[in-house]
C-alpha cells in the first residue's frame, strides 16, 4: 500500500502548510485591523497588503502543481457525495485564495488609493477608478473572507474526520511524506 | 493517530475524537470573534465612532463627519526648502503637484449652519507624478480638542442630544470637560473665535504630528499648516447659514487663492503624541511652498466627493508619528467612506440605519 500516489509530493505539501499558516493569519489580521483604532490598525494594514500578494503568488503556484501532478486518489470506500464535496471544496478554496488578493488589489485601485507593499514597492492599479466598483468590491472582500473562513473550517473538519474517525490515509497524505521503510 | 496504516475505516465508536474535531472548529471561531471585537463591546472599534456620528440619523452618501463642504482644486508649488528634511517628491525644487481638496465645517449634518461653530477644515490630496499620494485633513484651530480616540468618543457621547429636550445636556458636557482638562486650550480658542465668513482667510493646521524622513534616513518630527495669504476682514460679519460656499465661489471668480505651507520642526521633548498641546512659538519653521487653489465645485459633483482624506496616506519621505489619533482617524474614515460609498452604489442593505427624513437644519 505504499504506491507513489498515496502521499502528496513535498512541494504541494510545503505549499499547503505554509499557505495554511499564512491564510489563517491573514483572516485574523483582516478582521483585527477593521476592528481596531489603535496603532495595531496601522501595523496590521502594513502586513495585510504584502501578505495578500504573497498568498496570491503561492496560490497560483499551488494551482500549477495541482494541475501538473494528480493528487493521491481518495479511498474507494468514500461515499460518492463526499468525493464530490472534497473535489468542489478544494477548487472553492483555490478560487477564494486567488480571488481575495485580487479583489483587495482591485478595490484599492477602484478607490484611487496607492497600493503600497512597503519598502517603497508599489503595485499598479488593476481596475478603473469607480466608486460603484469600489463599494461592491470592498463589500465582496468582507463577504468572501467569511466564506473563506467557513470553507477552511469545513476543510479542517473533513481532514480531521479522515484522520481521526475514518483513518483512511487521506489526512496523512498531506500531513507527511511516504515513510521510508 | 494510526493514520499511518491505511486500513479500512475504524468501526469503533470514538466519541472523544468527535469532541477533538468539534474543539478544533469552535476554538478558531471564538478566537476570530474575539479578534473582531465581537466579544468585547467596550473595545474602541471604528463602528462605535461611525455609529455615534450617525446617532442623529444617516444622510445617505454624505461623509459621517464634516458632512457639509465643497470641492476645490489647484496645485502645490514647491520651493525646495522642505526637501532638506523630507525626500517626498512634492517638496522637490520647483515641483508642481496637482491637488484636489475639500473645505468643510464639522459635524454629521450636510445642511448645518456655517455659523454653528468656529471650526473650518481643509483636506488635500496631492498626486505627484510618481504615483505616490499625500493626503492631509486639517482644521483651523491651533490645537485639537482631545488627545486620544477614547476622549473623542466620550466627547461625542457627552454632546449627544438628550431625548427629553432634544438638546445636549449641559451637565454631561460639564462633566466631560472636568474629566478632560486637555480640552481647555481648544475650548478657550473656540470661545474667543467668531465663526469666519470665509474659508479663504483661515489657516489650517495638521494638528497631529508627523515624521519627515530626509535623504540620510533621519527622522524630523513636524507639524504643518497652510497659512492663508488672504487677509481676513477687520470686522468679520460672520458667515450666515450658508455663506462660506458663496464666499469661496465669489473669491475664486476674482482669481486664485493662496496659502503658504509652513512646516514646524519639533525640538526634543515637544509632544508628538498629543494634539491638544501646541509646540512653543519659537520652533524653527520651513516655508515649503505655495498652495494655489483655482476652482471650486459642489461636493456632490466635484472630484473630492469620493476621496477618503485619510491622513495616514503618505508618500515616501513622510511617516505617521506616535500620535494615537492618526490610526483612529484612518480606521474611522475608512468605515465612513465604505458606508457612504455603499449608499452611493446602492449596495443592498445600505443605508443600514433609517435615513434622516428631513435633515436637521443647523444643529448647534
Amino acid at each position: 500500500m505504499t504506491s507513489p500516489t498515496r502521499h502528496f509530493h513535498w512541494l504541494p505539501r510545503l505549499l499547503h502548510w505554509s499557505m495554511a499558516v499564512l491564510i489563517v493569519a491573514m483572516l485574523f489580521i483582516g478582521i483585527g485591523m477593521v476592528g481596531s483604532v489603535s496603532s495595531t490598525h496601522e501595523a496590521l494594514i502594513r502586513l495585510h497588503k504584502p501578505l495578500g500578494i504573497l498568498i496570491l503568488l503561492l496560490a497560483l503556484l499551488r494551482v500549477c502543481t495541482r494541475l501538473a501532478a494528480r493528487p493521491p486518489a481518495l479511498p474507494t470506500t468514500l461515499p460518492r457525495w463526499q468525493k464530490h464535496a472534497a473535489h468542489a471544496s478544494h477548487w472553492l478554496l483555490y478560487g477564494l485564495m486567488i480571488a481575495m488578493p485580487l479583489i483587495g488589489w482591485a478595490m484599492l485601485s477602484a478607490a484611487g488609493d496607492p497600493i503600497v507593499l512597503g519598502g517603497g514597492l508599489r503595485l499598479p492599479p488593476i481596475a478603473p477608478q469607480s466608486t460603484l466598483l469600489y463599494a461592491y468590491l470592498r463589500q465582496a472582500h468582507t463577504v468572501l473572507a467569511f466564506g473563506l473562513f467557513a470553507t477552511i473550517l469545513g476543510h479542517v473538519g473533513a481532514a480531521l474526520h479522515h484522520g481521526l474517525i475514518r483513518r483512511d490515509g487521506v489526512f496523512s497524505s498531506m500531513a507527511r511524506g511516504r515513510r521510508r521503510e | 493517530m494510526s493514520a499511518s496504516s491505511p486500513s479500512a475505516p475504524s468501526r469503533r465508536r470514538q466519541p472523544w475524537w468527535w469532541l477533538v474535531i468539534a474543539c478544533a472548529l469552535v476554538v478558531p471561531v471564538l478566537l476570530f470573534a474575539y479578534v473582531a471585537g465581537w466579544m468585547t463591546p467596550d473595545r474602541l472599534t471604528p463602528a462605535r465612532f461611525v455609529d455615534q456620528f450617525q446617532h442623529g440619523g444617516v444622510h445617505p452618501g454624505f461623509r459621517r463627519n464634516h458632512a457639509k463642504g465643497m470641492c476645490v482644486s489647484g496645485y502645490f508649488q514647491s520651493n525646495g526648502a522642505a526637501s532638506r528634511y523630507s525626500t517626498a517628491s512634492v517638496f522637490a525644487t520647483d515641483a508642481r503637484t496637482p491637488v484636489i481638496g475639500r473645505f468643510a465645517v464639522p459635524g454629521p449634518n450636510p445642511v448645518a449652519s456655517d455659523a454653528a461653530g468656529p471650526v473650518r477644515s481643509l483636506a488635500l490630496r496631492f498626486t505627484p507624478e510618481d504615483g505616490q499620494q499625500w493626503r492631509t485633513a486639517m482644521n483651523n484651530s491651533p490645537v485639537f480638542v482631545v488627545a486620544t480616540p477614547a476622549g473623542f468618543l466620550a466627547r461625542m457621547i457627552a454632546h449627544q442630544p438628550d431625548p427629553a429636550t432634544g438638546k445636549p445636556d449641559p451637565a454631561r458636557i460639564a462633566a466631560f470637560r472636568a474629566a478632560h482638562p486637555e480640552t481647555r486650550a481648544f475650548l478657550a480658542w473656540a470661545k474667543a473665535t467668531r465663526p469666519s465668513s470665509s474659508w479663504a482667510t483661515q489657516t489650517y493646521r495638521s494638528l497631529d504630528a508627523f515624521e519627515f524622513v530626509d535623504a540620510e534616513g533621519h527622522q524630523h518630527p513636524v507639524r504643518w499648516r497652510m497659512q492663508s495669504e488672504t487677509p481676513a476682514p477687520i470686522n468679520d460679519e460672520g458667515s450666515g447659514n450658508d455663506g462660506l460656499a458663496t464666499d469661496l465661489q465669489q473669491r475664486l471668480a476674482q482669481g486664485p487663492l493662496r496659502w503658504r505651507l509652513i512646516v514646524t520642526l519639533a525640538q526634543p521633548g515637544d509632544p508628538t503624541d498629543d494634539a491638544t498641546r501646541a509646540w512653543p512659538e519659537d520652533r524653527p519653521e520651513v516655508d515649503a511652498g505655495t498652495l494655489v487653489l483655482t476652482r471650486a465645485e459642489s461636493q456632490s459633483e466635484g472630484p473630492c466627493r469620493d476621496i477618503n482624506y485619510d491622513p495616514t496616506v503618505l508618500p515616501n519621505g513622510i511617516r505617521i508619528s506616535n500620535d494615537p489619533l492618526l490610526p483612529a482617524r484612518s480606521a474611522v474614515y475608512a468605515l465612513s467612506h465604505l458606508r457612504r460609498t455603499s449608499e452611493e452604489a446602492h449596495v443592498p442593505g445600505y443605508p443600514a440605519v433609517q435615513p434622516s427624513a428631513t435633515p436637521q437644519e443647523h444643529t448647534p
